[in-house]
């Protein structure tokens, strides 16, 4: 167990300090003090888990490959960011964009979050990126989607909109779940809205176990409530845009 | 189905006489144009696309491609374009694509200027006998220079230089994605590149692993499909570059169409078989110059500071981007004019958006040396370049040195039929059809290559012997040694450079 005092640091100078202690073979790290800082375990592999406390800045494990964040705390915008894998888990709100072109690993964010979440995510049958959050999201959820798994729950959303509009704009891969009903008018004109069956069942109750622990929430309660699916009702939507 | 109103473009003909039914025109054409009716080769001439792929392996001369003599009725304004594609777009309610820069008669700056000669009053270099240097280093330059005496007593550099990407000639290949191209033609690039100490770019499609031994000899491209973007491969190249934007389509995204994604394209990008890859128009995190420079170090620290470029179409604003560009630290700005290649595009775009690349070298240069930030970023200019000529003409404008696309893609067999987008490409450069891509082999086609770059590198060392300049360093910039001809005072004020007789 590691710490490092990120109070007053460069990022530049604390994703070194960071890196060093991964590279070293350090399993657990804890970063206090963090005030906005960027960049925080971008392009970092291996094994670690990194714990963060404090708010951090943009560009949140960007790139990553393989460790754990875990901020016990609202986070910014960009997280994930072409993540390739590992996990980040938010025990808070998040912004804008997280998970931009994202190709495998998990985010798990507690509360709400912004525009343009899980667009252009991919996947293949080996590794497929997985998104769930707790609260609401914003417009363009999982735009230009081609791959991987988008999780919606919206808890305690007090009667707001679980979502925005222009959900799955463009989706032509992947999956998204939403935790109760869909507006089509809310929906790009690219998504199917389908009832889940047991398969669907199976893969939520897998992803929403994992989730459920990291949060400290029951998943019978998050179950007890029906989820819709959402998939593209063409692998080219665009097909026929086009004149020769 | 109704026969199309838009009359074929060009008629394939078959000398009867001269055909001994060999049947090398039905296995060379990629479009279909020719098959078997029992007796005799019969052909489908409105597949046709004058690629003369069947023309060149015809082994009896029997075959011609003519443009169709039947035209509609000539109208000095209601071009021939303009009717034939009212005509399909009637038929289909789609936008025509397009491979290729643009073609229209849009003035070539390029052509009306002239390189100085050295005559008597100042002695000419034959470049033959005497050292003639074009080692070219892109990269952030330091303002100024410190030096410190060694142990040994011996001058040293003291100042820490930033990255440098180092060329034997200031040429390198733009970048064509695996998709977009063939595997084959990116391994003719990846090998000329090596050979001739230059770089090629991987474009938006992630970096295969054939490509790999390469990897001193790459840039590897982020954009904002980001398709095969992951740790190691941002770190397999030499530099990362963020694609913002393409000549032949400035603002616009990229759609990659499903003919031309097959299983080992779909793995690279980790999307569906057959799906169109889209590459979104912007790239969502970057809305703005403080955006771009978040992207730009998110970079930088995945790869422990690697040069990055960042590549945008010549548009009218291009000066006052370019300098944010910089601003936001990037080692390398990248401008691709409007003539620049495409896979595919909507030809309403690439031919109708953007400026030239001769107008952007010299606002951008302009704008840079007035800001002094020139040294913060070197100019890679691209869109159109197709001689060693027009590279001079580019570096004494301002660039640091020129990307090239279509010429290389020339050396392969390509003969700018502009129907990249189908993927039937006949000469296996821009299709994934693995009986056409097996056309291309990739070390006979790579010497044809090296042959290019060797001539124009000879002929670059011509033209700095006969401006009596023995290093390319000597002439980047150097609008003095430019002369325009016929342009009028405002284009000759925008390029920076005298008409010729003064």
């Amino acid at each position: 167990m590691l710490e490092i005092n990120a109070g007053g640091m460069y990022y530049r100078d604390l994703n070194q300090k960071i890196r060093d202690a991964v590279n070293s073979g350090e399993k657990d790290i804890t970063v206090r003090n963090v005030n906005g800082q960027y960049y925080i375990g971008d392009g970092l592999r291996g094994k670690s888990t990194i714990t963060v406390e404090g708010v951090p800045g943009n560009d949140l494990a960007a790139f990553m490959d393989g460790p754990t964040l875990v901020i016990r705390a609202n986070a910014q915008d960009n997280i994930s960011n072409t993540m390739n894998t590992g996990k980040v888990v938010i025990h808070g709100n998040a912004g804008d964009v997280l998970g931009y072109g994202m190709r495998g690993g998990k985010l798990h964010i507690l509360g709400d979050v912004g525009y343009r979440v899980g667009i252009h995510m991919k996947g293949v049958k080996k590794q497929a990126p997985t998104i769930i959050v707790g609260g609401t999201a914003g417009d363009f959820f999982g735009e230009y989607m081609a791959g991987g798994v988008l999780i919606l729950l919206g808890l305690n959303n007090d009667g707001r909109p679980i979502v925005g509009d222009y959900l799955g704009t463009g989706m032509h891969g992947g999956v998204i779940y939403v935790r109760g009903e869909v507006d089509k008018n809310n929906c790009g004109a690219e998504v199917g809205i389908l009832d889940v069956d047991d398969e669907d069942v199976k893969v939520l109750k897998e992803s929403l176990t994992e989730y459920c622990k990291d949060m400290g929430l029951s998943l019978d309660e998050v179950m007890k409530k029906g989820f819709k699916k959402l998939i593209p009702v063409s692998l080219r939507p665009y097909g026929n845009l086009y004149a020769y | 189905m109704f026969k199309s109103l838009a009359p074929p473009e060009y008629l394939a003909t078959i000398d009867r006489e001269k055909c001994i039914r060999c049947k090398r025109c039905i296995q060379n054409c990629g479009w279909g144009v020719y098959s078997w009716g029992g007796d005799k080769v019969l052909i489908n001439t409105s597949k046709c696309v004058k690629c003369l792929r069947c023309y060149h392996y015809c082994p009896e001369e029997a075959i011609e491609i003519v443009d169709n003599p039947t035209r509609f009725k000539q109208n000095a304004y209601w071009g021939y374009n303009h009717l034939r594609n009212i005509k399909r777009q009637a038929e289909t309610g789609g936008i025509p694509l397009t491979g290729m820069g643009s073609d229209l008669p849009y003035t070539i700056l390029f052509d009306s200027l002239l390189i100085d000669a050295c005559q008597v009053t100042n002695p000419s270099i034959d470049p033959l006998r005497e050292p003639m240097e074009l080692r070219t280093y892109l990269g952030k330059k330091p303002s100024s220079v410190e030096f410190e005496k060694g142990r040994d007593g011996k001058l040293k550099l003291k100042t820490k230089m930033p990255p440098q990407l180092k060329l034997s000639l200031p040429i390198i290949f733009s970048p064509m994605s695996f998709g977009s191209i063939s595997l084959n033609a990116q391994k003719v690039l990846a090998m000329a590149a090596k050979e001739c100490g230059i770089l090629m770019n991987t474009g938006e499609g992630g970096l295969h692993e054939d490509l790999f031994p390469y990897r001193d000899n790459i840039i590897v491209q982020v954009a904002s499909g980001r398709f095969g973007v992951n740790p190691d491969y941002l770190n397999a190249g030499v530099a990362v570059e963020i694609k913002i934007g393409q000549g032949a389509k400035p603002g616009i995204g990229g759609h990659l169409p499903g003919e031309k994604i097959p299983l080992e394209v779909a793995r690279a990008r980790m999307i569906p078989v057959g799906t169109d890859a889209i590459s979104p128009a912007p790239q969502h995190d970057i809305y703005s110059i403080e955006d771009l420079r978040q992207l730009i170090y998110a970079i930088k620290e995945a790869t422990n500071y690697k040069p990055v470029s960042v590549k945008i179409a010549a548009v009218h604003n291009v000066a006052a981007i370019a300098s944010g560009i910089v601003r936001a630290g990037a080692d390398i700005v990248y401008l691709d004019g409007f003539r620049g290649g495409t896979g595919a595009a909507p030809s309403i775009i690439r031919d109708h958006l953007g400026i030239p690349i001769e107008h952007a070298i010299a606002a951008v240069d302009d704008r840079l040396r007035q800001e002094g930030i020139r040294n913060e970023a070197s100019i890679i200019a691209a869109g159109g370049i197709r001689s060693s000529a027009d590279a001079a003409k580019a570096i004494a404008l301002g660039a640091d040195a020129v990307a090239i696309a279509t010429a290389a893609l020339i050396t392969m067999g390509c003969t700018t039929c502009g129907k990249c987008y189908t993927g039937n490409c006949s000469w296996g450069i821009t299709t994934q059809r693995p009986e056409l891509t097996a056309r291309l082999d990739p070390e006979v086609y790579a010497e044809r290559l090296i042959n290019l770059i060797h001539a124009w590198e000879h002929e670059l060392k011509e033209i700095l012997g006969a401006l009596g300049i023995n290093a390319i360093e000597s002439l980047r910039g150097n609008r003095e040694r430019l002369r325009g001809v016929g342009l009028d005072t405002q284009i000759l004020d925008i390029l920076g450079v005298k008409p010729a007789g003064r």
